[in-house]
């Protein structure tokens, strides 16, 4: 993986990004409050597949966005910045 | 130098049985290093080890070899420390030459933080029974005469910590010394057998399903690198557990020895040296998370760049080989092993860069809990429920460059 597409300065090398990490989700089997939080603070999905991230584009426009990546092939099949919160770090 | 050395192992195959005592998913070395250690300690011999590949074709043949325990928190010390001991007695136990030979190990620092940290390291390492001490640089040019101590004028050397016993071995041969050692005693070792789910009684694990039929077992125990998730999810376990990508590689042959291995928190590297001569280089993994295995060449262009100022003759070798592994890096950097809340799976990994020299203090406590059903105090921190009772073990010391 060694590219990126910014939404907002285009194609660009991976090394100007920051991972901030895929969405956390917590299954809906697990229906005990403690063991919720437990799950949120700590469990990864860890997707062999597709998944929905976030990236922060330290190097460039200093954005956050979202991604959707395969991650056994490591292609990107998306770049957005429709969910991002428009904040400039 | 290991060429044609798997003809000669006495590698008994087996047709696999339909029931085990023990089934344990993943023939690479935690996997194939409890398997021994349950047929020779405790007498536990109706094992099978479950490969989905050939042993050690996962992390057990792409790790960059290093054995070490100048860790950063007192459980990781005690735990790696008991993992160096048994890796020097292991060629005499099993009768194969894995190839082990102590180095010692420098890791540079350049500021007066990572002074600091080191200090505190020696002081730490010290007191949980592992030998590490500080040199100044003139003594770290003493151990490794091809040190740049100016850092190629970029990164001065201020001073070293010093962790006398850390070794190197061959990473196929401690797979296959397992192997031998667990087939002679009658443990079967299933290749080419991927698990593709597990049996279920109720919430009970009973065995598992693989490609080639169904096994039931007493106990199953899941010792997968990379893939962990995939199995977990088969119990509807959840893991604190992300998979990323690890690379390194090797160059050609250097004539002279590099006495020990270097690393260097502040630039993210190591180097060793290969019983063949070359010199073997690594760094950090990757940060996003991934199952590709697929090197890049941003990687070889930082690595080089900075082991460079280090050891200024890397100039003048060449890049032979790069390659990419994909380990399971827990979310605080330290092993996860022993019970999993689900009856039946036991579970051993997030071993992310740390595995390998891992392998037999992790096999044989795995293995006391297996036969005993108690908890060896050694493992008793690193156990999954630490996270829900917040007793995480950040350790700083454990990736590979710090």
């Amino acid at each position: 993986m060694l590219w990126l597409t910014c939404p907002i300065c285009g194609r660009r090398p991976i090394d100007e990004f920051s991972f901030g990490g895929e969405f956390p989700t917590v299954p809906d089997r697990i229906t005990d409050p403690a063991t919720r939080d437990v799950d949120y603070v700590w469990m990864f999905d860890n997707i062999a597949g597709v998944t929905t991230e976030r990236w922060f584009h330290h190097a460039g426009c200093r954005r956050w966005h979202t991604a959707r990546r395969d991650t056994i092939t490591d292609a990107v099949l998306h770049t957005g910045i429709e969910d991002a919160t428009d904040t400039v770090l | 130098m290991n060429e044609f050395v798997e003809t000669l192992l006495d590698l008994q195959w087996h047709e696999p049985k339909s029931t085990y005592d023990v089934v344990i998913i993943g023939g690479g070395g935690h996997g194939l290093a409890t398997a021994y250690y349950l047929a020779t300690r405790h007498g536990i011999t109706n094992v099978a080890v479950v490969e989905a590949n050939y042993i050690g074709s996962g992390n057990s043949g792409r790790n960059t070899t290093i054995i070490r325990a100048n860790y950063g928190i007192p459980e990781s010390v005690r735990f790696y420390q008991h993992s160096l001991d048994l890796y020097s007695t292991l060629e005499e136990e099993t009768g194969c030459w894995i190839m082990h030979a102590t180095k010692g190990l420098l890791w540079l620092a350049h500021t007066e933080t990572a002074m600091r940290s080191e200090r505190a390291r020696c002081l730490l390492n010290t007191a949980c029974g592992a030998e590490t001490v500080m040199v100044d640089p003139q003594a770290a040019k003493a151990i490794c005469p091809q040190l740049d101590l100016s850092g190629g004028g970029r990164y001065p050397v201020l001073g070293a910590s010093h962790h006398v016993g850390a070794a190197t071995a061959r990473h196929d041969r401690v797979v296959w010394a397992y192997a031998q050692g667990a087939m002679r005693m009658g443990v079967h070792v299933l290749q080419n057998t991927q698990v593709t789910g597990l049996l279920r009684d109720g919430e009970r694990v009973t065995g598992v399903q693989t490609a080639n039929g169904n096994i039931s077992a007493g106990v199953v125990l899941s010792a997968v690198g990379g893939n962990v998730t995939t199995i977990a999810n088969h119990a509807e376990l959840r893991l604190p557990v992300r998979t990323h990508p690890l690379q390194a590689f090797v160059t050609n042959g250097y004539a002279q020895s590099l006495g020990p291995i270097i690393s260097d928190t502040e630039l993210f590297c190591y180097v060793s040296q290969t019983a063949r001569g070359q010199m073997l280089i690594g760094a950090e993994f990757d940060p996003q998370p991934s199952y590709s295995t697929q090197s890049s060449f941003n990687f070889l262009q930082s690595c080089t760049s900075k082991v460079t100022h280090l050891l200024p003759f890397l100039k003048n070798l060449r890049i032979l080989r790069q390659w990419t592994g994909i380990c399971d890096v827990s979310a605080d950097f330290s092993p996860i092993i022993g019970h999993t809340g689900v009856d039946g799976l036991l579970i051993t990994t997030g071993w992310g860069t740390w595995g390998f020299k891992a392998i037999p203090a992790g096999g044989s406590l795995m293995a006391e809990l297996i036969a005993t059903g108690k908890t060896p105090p050694l493992l008793e921190p690193f156990g999954l429920d630490r996270f829900a009772s917040d007793q995480a073990l950040a350790d700083q010391g454990s990736t590979g460059t710090r």
